[in-house]
């Protein structure tokens, strides 16, 4: 594919809000993962990486119709590292009607729905919301990229991607198209998810929760630690020069059950080929891949050996999930920061938590850190229903 | 800039609602013909084992029944199509049951349901029961939920896919969640599009809404209360022949589309 340039990227996660907020946590090996202290009432023993200060955001008046934890968490993250300028500088360039806007997202603002009924009211026609959670667009998914359209003036096409765990990596591959397809100049893409009961209980049913902070690939990791996040890129028509660029990109399906992976990582390793693919590389010239990495057993052996089956020894894999816990529909976009990351500073981050190798690591799935020039850099991200995104960045 | 027009073949074409549980019941009463007698209340889609098929959410039924129709419509094998899915809410009783469960009793989630819970649960049901590696996608933009579905659809053909399956649905609204956000029923459309060959041919041209919509036809009057309606007004005219609508985009965008046959 033509490279397109991404011009603005920013991460908010449990580390802190934007991307030097990671940048530190990632150099200092400091985990964002705290013991649970979410919701009222008894809680999940387990780890969860939360960002501090959600609460207290407040969104500007005119955007009070779609307040609720998610978009508080967008808006806090869309002011980190001069998103909201750029977005709308590109506006200017192009044209608002020619900047799309793709989010993605698991869970988008389910929280509001929940708290709703906690406070069910009752009236004639039976239990209602109470009024102040009588908002569609917060119980709907594209509460999402409603909000973040509505909240930096953008006017092009506008969608939320909801493909569980792999969204806010998919947002990029569809705004590449939106662009080649000649619909739009550039896209904000991005991806929020929040804390909420839904994928606490939910994930724990599936009894993919551990109770101690997630330590992927280790040999004895029970599982994972859920997190939440939201990050924000800019990507739009390359012109010659320096700068970050998207070079590929790769989906793919497993075929074979709705929240187990296939057992030989089929479905990852298409989505891995496909990207490197589009991006004109062979495997031997990617340099870091952020992998998917969740800390369940099952998840991490299949990526494994993926890794193992595609990539010589000389990669650096590994995964940032013990720093971040697992953002769901942010994993996406917060990973593909750390890979923009890595190709700017040269850190390669090892997997934290990890010490003893699940024995079917290859030497591709590293836990130290390594200082090395990056010229590629790859993100897994892989999601319920078997669906898999795996994306290249590179530089010009 | 002049706008940019992007088009694809109609090669096959899935329906269900209630009452009009396919695309010729459907067809047939858009030309003003009567609703068939003893249509089922269910979709059974057959991509599924039966014990599977019992238990599909609503949302998940009607989506692998439109979708399977679809291909048999565009005689095209399920395995090799990419897909895209979209839908305005997903499964709004799957989404009522947790909000309830965790307000009563949150450690007693079932996680069948929980997994079920994801709005690429049919996107998922799809690729097993197809047997398909290709790439599917779900998104949903509220009001502009078809469309934008369709938008994506088609800049998947510009850059060099050849055919896909584009699926639109939405179920029926319950408990107090059904009160805040309304949809009746359970609809569902599918359509496969191809870059070339036969079939009639669709231009979409994304721009401002302003412009007068033509009167709602019957499939649109038949369904109106459903999340999904604003797919209908293109179901409509490629029953009735018509050479035009216009699809709400979302937000004040609108996406004309011609037919060219």
């Amino acid at each position: 594919m033509t490279p397109l340039a991404i011009t603005a990227y920013t991460a908010t996660t449990a580390l802190g809000a934007g991307r030097q907020a990671q940048i530190n946590a990632l150099d200092q090996r400091r985990s964002g993962l705290r013991r649970n202290d979410f919701g009222h009432g008894p809680r999940l023993d387990c780890w969860i990486g939360r960002v501090d200060g959600v609460e207290d955001v407040q969104l500007p008046a005119e955007l009070a119709q779609w307040d609720c934890r998610n978009n508080r968490l967008a808006w806090l993250a869309l002011q980190q590292d001069g998103l909201v300028e750029a977005a709308k500088d590109a506006a200017r360039r192009y044209g608002a009607a020619r900047v799309a806007v793709v989010m993605g997202t698991s869970t988008s603002s389910i929280g509001a729905s929940e708290e709703a009924y906690t406070r069910l009211e009752h009236d004639a026609g039976g239990e209602h919301f109470p009024e102040d959670l009588q908002r569609p667009i917060v119980h709907t998914p594209h509460s999402l990229g409603d909000f973040v359209q509505h909240a930096t003036g953008l006017a092009g096409p506008c969608m939320t991607v909801a493909t569980a765990c792999s969204s806010s990596a998919k947002v990029f591959a569809q705004a590449a198209r939106l662009i080649e397809a000649g619909l739009v100049d550039a896209a904000l893409v991005g991806g929020v998810d929040t804390l909420c009961g839904s994928v606490l209980y939910g994930f724990n049913s599936l009894q993919l929760v551990s109770v101690n902070q997630c330590k992927p690939f280790d040999a004895t990791r029970d599982g994972l630690s859920l997190g939440e996040a939201g990050g924000f890129a800019l990507v739009e028509r390359a012109e010659a020069g320096a700068g970050l660029q998207l070079r590929g990109y790769g989906e793919s399906s497993d075929a074979h059950h709705m929240s187990a992976p296939h057992p030989q990582g089929l479905g990852a390793q298409l989505a891995m080929r496909d990207a490197l693919a589009r991006a004109g590389i062979d495997a031997a010239q990617l340099d870091y891949l952020n992998l998917h990495g969740t800390s369940t057993p099952a998840n991490d052996s299949v990526e494994a050996i993926a890794v193992a089956a595609m990539f010589p020894d000389s990669l650096h894999a590994a995964s940032t999930k013990a720093w971040t816990g697992h953002t769901l529909g942010a994993a996406g976009i917060v990973e593909s920061v750390f890979a923009l990351i890595a190709l700017d500073t040269g850190h390669l981050p090892g997997t934290l938590n990890s010490t003893i190798p699940d024995p079917v690591c290859g030497p591709q799935i590293r836990f130290a850190p390594e200082r090395r020039m990056v010229r590629y850099a790859m993100n897994n991200s892989f999601g319920f229903g078997g669906n898999n995104c795996a994306l290249v960045f590179g530089r010009a | 800039m002049s706008p940019i027009v992007l088009s694809a073949r109609i090669a096959g074409i899935g329906f269900w609602c209630r009452g009009l549980p396919s695309w010729a019941a459907a067809q047939a009463y858009a030309q003003g013909g009567e609703l068939p007698p003893d249509a089922p209340n269910k979709p059974s889609p057959q991509l599924l084992a039966p014990n599977e098929r019992r238990r599909a959410p609503e949302t998940v039924a009607v989506a692998l029944d439109v979708a399977l129709a679809a291909c048999h419509d565009a005689q095209r094998d399920p395995k090799q199509l990419p897909s895209v899915f979209t839908s305005t809410h997903g499964d709004l009783a799957i989404t009522d049951y947790m909000c309830r469960q965790l307000a009563d009793d949150p450690a007693g989630i079932s996680p069948i349901r929980f997994h079920n819970s994801v709005h690429n649960a049919a996107a998922g049901y799809w690729t097993i029961g197809a047997e398909t590696h290709a790439p599917a996608t779900a998104l949903s933009a509220f009001h502009g939920s078809f469309a934008q579905g369709l938008l994506e659809a088609l800049t998947q053909l510009a850059t060099g896919t050849d055919a896909l399956l584009l699926v639109g649905y939405d179920s029926q609204s319950t408990g107090p969640l059904g009160r805040v956000s309304h949809s009746q029923g359970l609809l569902g459309g599918a359509l496969v599009l191809t870059g070339d060959g036969d079939g009639p041919l669709l231009r979409a041209t994304l721009g401002t809404a302003g412009q007068d919509r033509s009167p709602a036809g019957r499939l649109e009057h038949h369904a109106a209360g459903n999340a999904m309606a604003p797919m209908l007004p293109l179901f409509d005219a490629l029953a009735s022949g018509a050479m035009h609508c216009r699809l709400d985009a979302g937000n004040g965008a609108q996406l004309h589309v011609e037919i060219v046959r």
